[in-house]
């Protein structure tokens, strides 16, 4: 790096003058230092970070690990490159017919479901700077469960899906917004919302949408109702294609307006006035990210019923795992998806033959790292 | 000339009005420091010149241009505040939040360049924190800290930097430290400088105009030596003061009176 004088004043100094001294020669493109390397190739130019890029092919080779195995394990057990063949239409009918038909979609959905779980947990937790501030926590699943109930209920569907599923996500995706839009708007006050009173409120919203989904369950028919209740505990059992293709359409709606929002989203980590200063038009910048993790959340609830903590635990893992400031957001998704796989494993494994509810997996995980996150929160004086 | 010109500013949070009918000026390539009792809205009038609390009345005007009309990005080109108590996220290092502050001049397609790493090494250089680049913000002492602060907003490469009272939290030495740093700046590039400061001599002491502010409107505003009397430190703060003059730089020196002891 050059050394300027003292009496070189920075903004007089034309910007990556060639030539100036102790520049170093323009073929060395990359520059490195401790964790990062700045690169920069005609007119592109980014920071890489080697234990960044490490830990996300890690995870996501977790997270596929868990796709195969989830396919491969079951009461009838198929080897992974029996899955391989199936997939590739050269295999056996009857793998391909279960790998196909009964487990593929299952495992697809739990990836999808975790990942768009993973990315809104990241979304909220970084935009609001509160790591309690989770769509699971906060009201927006329960929002989402509040419409899908409504929906099963009013539209008579089963909980394994059948012809009229879509209204669902539809009834799940509304309500979630309902949520979001009451608490944002009960939240916001000085021209900002704080993290602190988001999650108050949510805590609030929360409180109020569980009364409102026990009455509905509550007038409900009993056979409608217990249909209903399988899909609020959260599983992936009996996940067809419909719900994996709903989580999917949610993804390829959401994750690219996601990246391309890459820097407000890493901006409004550092609070909303040096945000400003910087350029980012902060209140839109937030909506939008708000926006994009309520309609992954919904959609993702809708798909699996609301399943606890992973959009909470998430992010902090992925945070912790590439030793970043700021979440990360594609890391996050990944651990969020091997999160869910392996839950999903671990709820068809433990008691087998009988099968556990994906949900009560993540619950009995998720719980307790909720105690440590609050107690942790108190005493440094943060997030609560 | 003028770097900063509000003219007829209303200012409010929600129904709570700060300042009514608020002319305040910032003359160019020179330190200015806005001075006042607490709630005088000397940080409010602050966010409004940095367009963070846009005035409900009159306009601010940027070298000439309403503040208003700029883009988000342009007005982060031109201009650059470090907030009362900024925030970073946890754990990050001084160089990546340096580095942020050349977020206003790169794209998503270009979000690093040499001649960006280049002005973030010189921030560093010039803030004295070039050692502490790999280190993370948590670790840092308070001075430290406000040292790294000031770097992200002179890698923002503006011709105006405005501080909302850089020395608060500080220890003494900090205090001179930050100040010194934030005159030497003025001095070698000629940056515009406005701060809020709360102690009234050393703002005499550092600043070249003084702008003396109370119940959210100006009192005096002009070169400390000539501004500074015991009538307008009587009339702003409502303390009865002797005026001397410093020792070291010939600024004046405001000494209460006080009450006499029974």
């Amino acid at each position: 790096m050059s050394v300027r004088l003292p009496d070189q004043p920075i903004t007089s100094r034309p910007a990556g003058a060639p030539g100036a001294p102790g520049t170093p020669p323009a073929s060395r493109r990359a520059v490195r230092r401790p964790g990062r390397v700045g690169w920069e190739v005609a007119g592109l130019g980014g920071i890489a970070r080697p234990r960044v890029l490490g830990v996300l092919a890690v995870v996501l080779a977790f997270a596929v690990a868990g796709l195969v195995a989830s396919v491969s394990i079951g009461e009838f057990p198929i080897p992974a490159g029996d899955v391989f063949r199936a997939l590739t239409g050269t295999g056996g009918a009857d793998a391909t017919l279960i790998v196909r038909e009964l487990r593929l979609p299952r495992a697809l959905t739990g990836l999808l479901v975790g990942f768009a779980f993973g990315l809104a947990g990241a979304l909220m937790q970084a935009v609001t700077r509160n790591p309690l501030a989770s769509p699971d926590l906060i009201g927006i699943s329960a929002g989402a469960s509040t419409g899908g109930v409504a929906a099963i209920l009013i539209g008579g569907v089963t909980a394994a899906g059948a012809g009229s599923y879509a209204s669902v996500p539809l009834g799940a995706l509304v309500g979630a917004l309902v949520a979001a839009g009451v608490i944002y708007t009960m939240a916001f006050r000085d021209g900002t919302i704080t993290g602190f009173r988001f999650v108050l409120v949510g805590i609030g919203v929360q409180g109020a949408l569980g009364a409102l989904t026990s009455w509905l369950l509550a007038r409900a028919d009993i056979n409608e109702a217990s249909r209903a209740m399988v899909w609020l505990t959260g599983s992936l059992n009996g996940r067809g294609f419909e719900h994996a293709r709903w989580a999917g359409l949610a993804l390829l709606v959401t994750l690219p307006v996601v990246l391309a929002l890459i820097r407000p989203y890493q901006l409004l980590q550092y609070g909303d006035d040096t945000a400003r200063a910087l350029g980012l038009p902060v209140d839109r910048a937030r909506v939008a990210l708000l926006l994009a993790s309520v309609v992954l959340a919904g959609v993702a609830t809708a798909a699996a019923g609301p399943i606890g903590f992973v959009a909470l635990a998430a992010p902090q893992i992925a945070r912790r795992l590439t030793g970043t400031a700021n979440l990360p957001l594609l890391t996050s998704g990944c651990v969020g998806a091997a999160l869910m796989l392996g839950a999903d494993l671990a709820a068809r494994l433990v008691l087998a033959p009988l099968e556990l509810p994906v949900g009560v997996v993540t619950g009995a995980v998720g719980a307790p790292y909720l105690m440590w996150l609050l107690t942790r929160a108190n005493r440094i004086g943060r997030a609560g | 000339m003028t770097a900063l010109l509000g003219s007829g500013l209303r200012l409010a949070y929600g129904d709570r009005v700060v300042a009514e009918g608020l002319d305040i000026e910032v003359p160019a390539g020179k330190v200015s420091a806005l001075v006042g009792p607490n709630a005088c809205g000397k940080s409010t009038a602050l966010r409004a010149l940095a367009r963070l609390l846009p005035p409900s009345a009159g306009t601010v005007l940027l070298g000439g241009d309403p503040i208003a009309g700029l883009s988000h990005r342009e007005l982060a080109r031109r201009l650059a505040l470090l907030p009362q108590s900024p925030m970073a996220p946890d754990g990050i290092t001084v160089r990546d939040l340096v580095a942020r502050g050349r977020t206003p001049h790169q794209h998503w397609w270009r979000q690093w360049s040499r001649a960006d790493e280049q002005i973030v090494e010189e921030a560093l250089a010039a803030t004295g924190t070039s050692e502490l680049a790999d280190r993370s913000l948590d670790e840092l002492s308070g001075g430290q800290r406000q040292r790294v602060w000031i770097a992200l907003a002179l890698a923002q490469d503006t011709r105006v930097l405005l501080l909302d009272e850089p020395t608060t939290y500080l220890d003494l030495a900090y205090q001179v430290d930050v100040l010194e740093l934030v005159a030497e700046l003025n001095h070698r590039d000629g940056t515009t400088v406005v701060m809020v400061l709360h102690d009234l001599n050393q703002a005499c002491r550092y600043a070249d105009h003084l702008v003396a502010m109370r119940a959210g409107g100006v009192v005096a505003a002009g070169p400390p030596a000539e501004v500074v009397t015991p009538d307008l430190v009587r009339e702003v703060f409502g303390l009865d003061c002797r005026i001397i003059t410093c020792p070291v730089a010939g600024t004046p020196i405001v000494v209460p009176e006080g009450r006499p002891r029974r």
